[in-house]
């Protein structure tokens, strides 16, 4: 493997040692191939993990600009005050003891007749195979008032840190009897019922601290995932806290106003306490530089494979990708990324791909002790994943039955997250 | 829940061009699908949809199958005086509804 080396700054000679280290001779480079994976979330950590225990003689970098990854999954209960934020957090130690070059750096660039990538500090890193995991962007153009500006006061909290932690501290100041409003847009989003566990979430915390207030959901949707399960649970949990005005009855948001906190709809102005504005979303941008998105700002690519319809080498996992019936979830990145990884390394090994079956899951905490989900078996067909077989909890179920899948769904964060991190 | 939603300003000036919204809660099955047993699901849809201003109509528009669900219609016009918007969506199976609002020009 070459790098163009620039050794001005000092964590650019410490990501071309860590290549070094970790990477067979110069003599033996030829033969073992390099794979370059763009994005340490839970689809890209895993793809390197699963190319290096397929194939350890591969070269895999994973090129990932921060050196602590934060979760989205069980991040509303950090906001409604459950859980803190640190237990959302986990390292790249373990990814490189595997054998995986973490370079910690964002990538700027991506040649893909060339396969190369340029990395932000100037240096050219060569791949064979690229594998891109770079999650969503905001789409700070797609709403009327709402830049990136406008998230500092009007937190999304879709990107699991910092803005994570503002929206805690809105409704931790929020005095009793204010609005918080959630405003969603319309699908592909990243985790789509994620939004309607929060709301259940944050209820919990208003009833406990402040129960004069309420929630206001401004949906682009009419129907959403395991509606009638959280429809149900707020009924009994939280009654009259939570309102929800669907697409056909006017909860399309067209702009927001940061300075005011007011939120408009087609039909109607509110004015939030707290305003969770969660915008439409696109690939990460890295994913239009390499021009693996299309106009609709998300991947095409080839089911079995993951390969990019758009640009020849390079792969597309996780939220980033359109993968059909698969939600945008944790778990479904992880189940591509380990794949993508049986894909290239057959292609390396020249032979045919094997037809994946990718399971997801998805719990949703409604209050502690109380949550649901949806499990799914996703197969490709007709150039599409489809779903192969979906279970829902029943709508009609004991608190006993919620509780187990409460603690189901723990067991769940603690297995995938020590699968890709630890 | 309302079936109609108009989004018409309360007030403006005279001369002004204002947006006017609808939303109108109706299926629009568009009478080409089939149940599992094979047999066609009859169309049911609006088919018409008419603004008046002071009795007079200022817009109308007609509707057909490949038009979702739950039509929004948005449009504008100039206001000359203060008075009464009135809207009313005629379609299939006898579906008829009306909705009104008013509008001060200063």
């Amino acid at each position: 493997m070459t790098v163009t080396r620039r050794p001005t700054r000092r964590d650019v000679v410490r990501g071309v040692a860590v290549i070094a280290a970790a990477l067979p001779q110069p003599s033996f480079a030829q033969a073992s191939p390099r794979v370059a994976v763009i994005g340490g979330g839970f689809g890209g950590a895993a793809c390197a993990r699963a190319l290096r225990r397929l194939d350890p003689k591969l070269q895999v970098t994973l090129i990932e600009p921060n050196r602590t990854f934060v979760a989205c999954p069980f991040s509303n209960e950090v906001i409604a005050g459950l859980r803190e934020l640190s237990e959302q957090q986990f390292g790249y130690d373990r990814i490189a003891a595997d054998g995986v070059a973490v370079v910690a750096q964002a990538a700027a660039k991506v040649d893909a007749h060339a396969r190369t990538i340029g990395l932000a500090d100037g240096s050219t890193l060569p791949y064979d195979r690229l594998v891109l995991s770079p999650g969503i962007d905001m789409r700070f153009d797609a709403m009327p008032g709402y830049d990136e500006a406008a998230s500092a006061k009007m937190p999304h909290a879709w990107k699991a840190g910092e803005q994570t932690a503002l929206l805690r501290r809105q409704i931790e100041a929020m005095n009793d009897g204010g609005l918080v409003v959630i405003a969603v847009p319309a699908a592909p989003l990243r985790c789509p019922p994620a939004p309607y566990e929060r709301a259940g979430l944050i209820a919990h915390y208003l009833k406990t601290k402040k129960p004069r207030s309420k929630i206001l959901i401004l949906d682009a949707k009419d129907n959403y995932s395991q509606q009638k399960l959280f429809e149900n649970a707020w009924q009994e949990l939280y009654p009259g806290m939570i309102e929800r005005v669907a697409l056909s009855q006017g909860g399309r948001v067209t702009s927001v106003n940061p300075a005011t906190n007011e939120i408009v709809t087609d039909f109607g102005n509110y004015t939030a306490d707290v305003a969770n504005v969660i915008p439409p979303q696109r690939a990460g941008h890295i994913a239009a530089i390499a021009g693996a998105a299309d106009h609709t700002g998300w991947c095409p690519i080839d089911p079995v494979t993951f390969a990019s319809k758009l640009v020849p080498d390079i792969h597309v996992i996780g939220d980033a990708c359109i993968a059909g019936g698969i939600p945008k979830s944790a778990s479904a990145a992880g189940a591509q990324g380990e794949a993508c990884a049986a894909a290239i390394v057959n292609a390396f090994a020249g032979k045919p791909p094997d037809t994946p079956r990718l399971n997801g899951a998805c719990y949703n905490t409604v209050a502690p002790g109380y949550a649901f989900s949806l499990r799914g078996i996703y197969q490709p067909r007709d150039d599409q994943y489809a779903e192969a077989e979906v279970t829902t909890s029943p709508v009609e179920a004991t608190r006993e039955v919620r509780r187990r899948e409460a603690e189901q769904a723990l067991d769940w964060f603690q297995t995938i997250t020590v699968n890709t991190f630890g | 829940m309302p079936s109609a939603l108009i989004n018409v300003p309360a007030k403006a000036k005279r001369g002004d061009i204002i947006e006017i919204k609808t939303l109108m809660s109706h299926i629009m099955e568009t009478g080409y699908r089939h149940t599992a047993s094979g047999e066609v699901v009859p169309r049911d849809i609006i088919t018409s949809f008419t603004c008046r201003y002071n009795g007079t109509e200022i817009f109308r528009t007609d509707l057909y199958p490949a038009i979702a669900a739950n039509p929004f219609i948005t449009f504008f016009t100039t206001v000359t005086e203060s008075g009464k918007f009135e809207f009313e969506w005629i379609g299939d199976k006898g579906f008829s509804e009306t909705a009104s609002a008013s509008i001060t020009v200063e």
